[in-house]
């Protein structure tokens, strides 16, 4: 298996803030390999939007406090100066947003800001960044980019600005896109249009994608490998067939659990994860999903640690201390995989 | 004029931090802005000493009765003060009245009538203090209620309302202060059957109420506008309840923080506005006392008697400071952005 | 933009006659005792305030006396009763001194409230923000008048470093013209330094927490690049469109305290020496004048706006 291409190893990203010390991301660490699409899992405050920052450096600041590793191709980018690590962005790593209606600067042409960043990555003539900034606009699926090159973004329809975000980001050929909730404030179709462009450029240019989502169905469409997100923590990690017909953390459990299902009897109410996220100031000792969750136990005031507990799958990764009989059978709920059944 | 101002620091973190850990549990929106509020004490400190001012103001008559032992209309160009051990003249014979120093009497020093000027400005604080709050309150009400009305009707109403804002706004304020108060200042003001004395306070207090009424109406009608169309105003409606309901229910209430704010700067503001005109003559006509026509008093013998003019200009610039930072403190406690603060 | 350019128009004649009306209704109208002893001034005799009312007409109908009123303006034959002299002469002759004063302090304040406005808003919370925003708290306490009255005392008598007030016309004395104005300048443009810089750091940093901002970040934009062409860029809009207002509220009667204090025998001077003989006449003008200053800017404050915010351009 070759080397990956990007190494993030036990991450730790707190805040100093009014209320307290807010601990955003409490040990993270997994791979990016290449070609892949790896998508990150986790309700709001879970942290994984805190982590595509930090990977781009973007979440540094006076409050911040950042330990840990992230590693591309053997330059660690937590440590790298600032200087260096902006030509990483854009040219190595780039990341699109999840609102387009305010990620593009209003005041400026749409084409100007793509242009922008060309000529801040290298040293070309303008009408040269015009010619690639047109073409990335076509490769995204604008139509007209010679005009649409002049337009403001208020001109543009959401999903329209959000291919040009996508034709931003990749202009200069990065190696991995981090996107993060890209589709969460589109309408559906477009979403679906969005997904299938990323997926089209992960095919054509090998182009490995961090997808962050909330959206389960998003992952199911497009995802290698998933991770699932809970309280600044990874909870589990695999493939999508581990995610979805084999999954072994109950939090995963309640976001499968909470889907709606086609094939199955509608319950009068949908099941949700009963409690709410735990705060990340004075997190919950031990494993962070343990107040909510109705298989708790003893030992689950030690921190599980994320590993392999299935021999016959060695890349399926979880912190549940659970027995792996007892996973399958506490995880049947109403029929399907779920936390806790449905109200009445 | 109401500036803005926020006091959270800039930091990529921080926005992350907030979206990521949202706010403390349990707390509405009013007992959140009093602890935070609370916890600033820089705010509380102006507060006190504004109330301060206002407390030694109205004690006005105490103090010349039993301290300094003469009205703020009493003449004396003949009589002696006792400083340091030994008689001084209270008005020298060729017209230069004696300065601060320490005892009961002319404590801030004479006026070229050999007035008390610590009376004086006691006296002229309730009057000066008394034109700031009461013009604001009238524009409060009258703004409120045009702006509410305004931006609820929309149509004719707000048409009309909207343009009377921009009419009046277009006249500069002190100027627009300034004519009205003259015109007024002659006859007098007869509104129906009452009729009001060109001398009498309340012309001044009328006039810089009026005239500040776009000030607060405008921004008061725009919130008003975008309040409107929010769903809670919607359901309100389709839930059968008539305008003044959802006016004084609905709308007002998520006014009152900016009504709040806002109020506080116009009464700093008016009480500069109120200076500058009881300065110029169209404003508290002599002989009642006004910071503003002290200082002017001041300014024609600046030269032999400076504190005239300095004393009532820091009574002023300690009041209006006050008020300042404490609204500046309070928009700051019910700025509803901002819901986690970083450590500065 | 044509239909818009017409539309502002057609918009500022409404507002110019409606103010020209409500100036009128003001000093003609307003019900409270005898219009000809307001419009003779207080210390008119019976012979003045009878010629008033034979110029004035108050016995015809209200709009034959406004269409007087407007027809006695525009024509320049405005006459103050006080002294006899002619309205416009005197605002004309008033204009140099004024427009030096305010043009000068217009420009100090927008440099130096900029100026601190954005270190304020780098430095956030830390020791020069907060020595700053103490100074613009100060400063938007003070009444200017005041701050000139200490500045002639201490800057002009304790210690003679300027002159005590007066003009001298730029054509005349250049150096002279100069050293009489900074005094003036720094008082008017004091409080405005206060406002601005508070109000810039505020909108830097609201524009530093935007989405696009993070986006240019993310560019791989040098910090330089990010905070001049997209924070800075943004953040000025708003500080744009006020100083245009300020600039045109300035000229009309922000510096009123000013010369008045300082004796700059300007438009605003004229205004105040008006005020103590309560002498309508000029007022009555110069409130025309200053309001047609605030109409004329704040349409060409729309336009400019339009320019800086392609957002604006296409709803007129």
């Amino acid at each position: 298996m070759s080397a990956p291409l990007l190494k993030v190893s036990d991450l730790h990203v707190s805040f100093a803030t009014e209320e307290g010390t807010v601990k955003a991301v409490d040990g993270v660490s997994f791979e990016l390999r290449q070609g892949e699409i790896l998508s990150v899992v986790g309700e709001s405050g879970c942290g994984k939007s805190v982590t595509a920052l930090t990977v781009m450096g973007l979440s540094r600041g006076p409050n911040a406090t950042i330990e840990g590793e992230v590693n591309l191709d053997g330059k660690d980018l937590v440590t790298l100066p600032e200087d260096e690590l902006r030509k990483v962005r854009a040219e190595r790593i780039a990341m699109i947003f999840q609102d387009p209606m305010t990620a593009l600067n209003p005041v400026y042409k749409v084409g100007d800001q793509i242009v922008e960043q060309i000529l801040a990555h290298e040293d070309v003539s303008k009408q040269e960044a015009r010619a690639r900034a047109v073409e990335a606009l076509r490769a995204v699926g604008i139509p007209n980019p010679d005009r649409r090159y002049d337009h403001y973004p208020h001109e543009f329809s959401g999903g329209m600005r959000q291919r040009a975000m996508i034709a931003l980001a990749l202009v200069l050929e990065p190696e991995v896109l981090i996107a993060d909730e890209p589709t969460t404030a589109l309408d559906v179709t477009i979403q679906a249009q969005i997904l299938r462009l990323l997926e089209q450029l992960n095919r054509e240019r090998g182009l490995a994608v961090i997808l962050i989502t909330h959206d389960l169905g998003v992952v199911a469409e497009v995802a290698d490998r998933t991770l699932v997100m809970y309280a600044g923590r990874v909870v589990e990690e695999g493939s999508l067939d581990d995610i979805f017909y084999d999954p072994q953390h109950p939090y995963t459990w309640g976001l499968l659990g909470s889907l709606t299902r086609i094939d199955q009897p509608r319950p009068r109410r949908l099941p949700s994860i009963p409690g709410a996220p735990p705060s990340l100031i004075s997190p919950p000792r031990g494993c962070h999903f343990r107040p909510r969750c109705p298989h708790e136990f003893a030992k689950c005031s030690d921190t599980p640690r994320l590993e392999a507990r299935l021999p016959q799958s060695p890349e399926h990764l979880d912190r549940c201390w659970l027995d792996p009989d007892e996973k399958r059978a506490r995880r049947v709920v109403e029929g399907g995989i779920g936390l806790v059944a449905g109200a009445e | 004029m109401p500036d803005p101002s926020t006091e959270y620091s800039f930091d990529p973190a921080a926005e992350v931090a907030e979206r990521e850990v949202g706010e403390p549990p349990g707390l509405g929106p009013w007992r959140l802005a009093a602890r935070r509020l609370r916890r600033n004490r820089v705010a509380l400190g102006f507060l006190a000493l504004f109330f301060l001012i206002v407390a030694l103001c109205l004690a006005a008559p105490l103090y010349a009765d039993h301290v300094a032992g003469i009205g703020p209309s009493d003449n004396n160009l003949t009589g002696k003060v006792e400083r340091g051990g030994e008689q001084r003249d209270v008005v020298t014979p060729d017209g230069t009245p004696i300065g601060p120093g320490f005892g009961k009497e002319y404590l801030l020093g004479a006026d070229a009538n050999g007035r008390d000027v610590a009376v004086r400005l006691l006296y002229g604080g309730r009057n000066s203090l008394f034109v700031g709050f009461m013009s604001a309150l009238i524009t409060t009400l009258i703004a409120t209620a045009l702006g509410l009305i305004a931006g609820y009707f929309r149509g004719k109403t707000d048409l009309a309302t909207r343009t009377l804002f921009d009419i009046l706004w277009s006249f500069p304020v002190l100027l627009f202060a300034i004519a009205l108060g003259t015109a007024l200042a002659v006859g007098g003001l007869d509104l129906g059957p009452i009729h009001i004395a060109g001398n009498s306070i309340w012309i001044p207090t009328l006039v810089i109420g009026f005239v500040l009424i776009p000030y607060l109406g405008r921004p008061i009608r725009g919130q008003v506008l975008s309040l409107r169309e929010k769903e809670f105003v919607q359901a309100a409606e389709a839930s059968g309840m008539g305008p003044w309901r959802i006016i004084f229910g609905e709308l007002l209430p998520n006014l009152s923080s900016t009504i709040i704010v806002f109020t506080t700067l116009i009464v700093a503001n008016n009480i500069i506005l109120e200076a500058g005109l009881s300065f110029l003559g169209a404003g508290i006509q002599p002989p009642a006392p006004s910071w503003g026509n002290l200082i002017a008093n001041g300014v024609d013998r600046l030269v032999t008697a400076p504190h005239l003019a300095i004393v009532p200009g820091l009574a002023i610039v300690l009041t209006v400071l006050s008020l300042n930072v404490f609204g500046d403190g309070l928009r700051d406690a019910l700025d509803p952005r901002a819901k986690l603060r970083l450590r500065a | 933009m044509a239909r818009f350019a017409v539309r502002r128009l057609a918009n500022m004649i409404f507002v110019l006659f409606a103010i020209s009306v409500i100036t009128f209704l003001i000093f003609n109208v307003i019900p409270s005792g005898d219009p000809a002893l307001r419009i003779a001034g207080r210390q008119s005799n019976e012979v003045t305030r009878a010629q008033v009312r034979e110029d004035f007409g108050f016995n015809d109908p209200v709009y034959v006396q406004y269409l007087r009123m407007m027809e006695q303006t525009i024509s320049g034959d405005l006459i103050s009763y006080s002294n006899r002299v002619n309205v416009r002469e005197e605002l004309v002759r008033g204009i140099p001194a004024t427009a030096s004063l305010v043009i000068g302090a217009a420009m100090i304040w927008l440099f130096f409230g900029v100026l601190f406005g954005v270190l304020s808003a780098l430095y956030a919370g830390r020791a020069p923000d907060r020595l700053l925003t103490v100074l613009a708290m100060v400063g938007i306490s003070l009444p200017v008048f005041w701050v000139g009255a200490l500045l002639l005392y201490y800057l002009t008598f304790k210690v003679t470093l300027f002159p005590a007030g007066g003009y001298v016309p730029l054509t005349e004395d250049p150096a002279s013209w100069f050293s009489h104005l900074i005094l003036p300048w720094f008082a008017l443009s004091l409080v405005f330094i206060g406002f601005y810089s508070r109000l810039l750091r505020s909108n830097m940093l609201d524009v530093m927490n935007e989405d696009y901002v993070r986006t240019a970040r993310a560019k791989g934009l040098s910090e330089r690049r990010v905070l001049v062409r997209h924070v800075m860029r943004n953040a000025l809009i708003p500080i744009a469109t006020l100083f245009g207002l300020d600039f045109a509220l300035a000229f009309g009667s922000g510096a009123i305290l000013t010369e008045s204090v300082f004796g700059l025998q300007g438009v605003g001077q004229y205004v105040a020496d008006s005020v103590g003989n309560l002498d309508l006449p000029p007022i009555m003008g110069t409130t025309l004048y200053a309001a047609f200053f605030v109409v004329f800017f704040s349409a060409i404050v729309d336009i400019v706006y339009a320019r800086l915010d392609p957002r604006v351009r296409l709803n007129p």
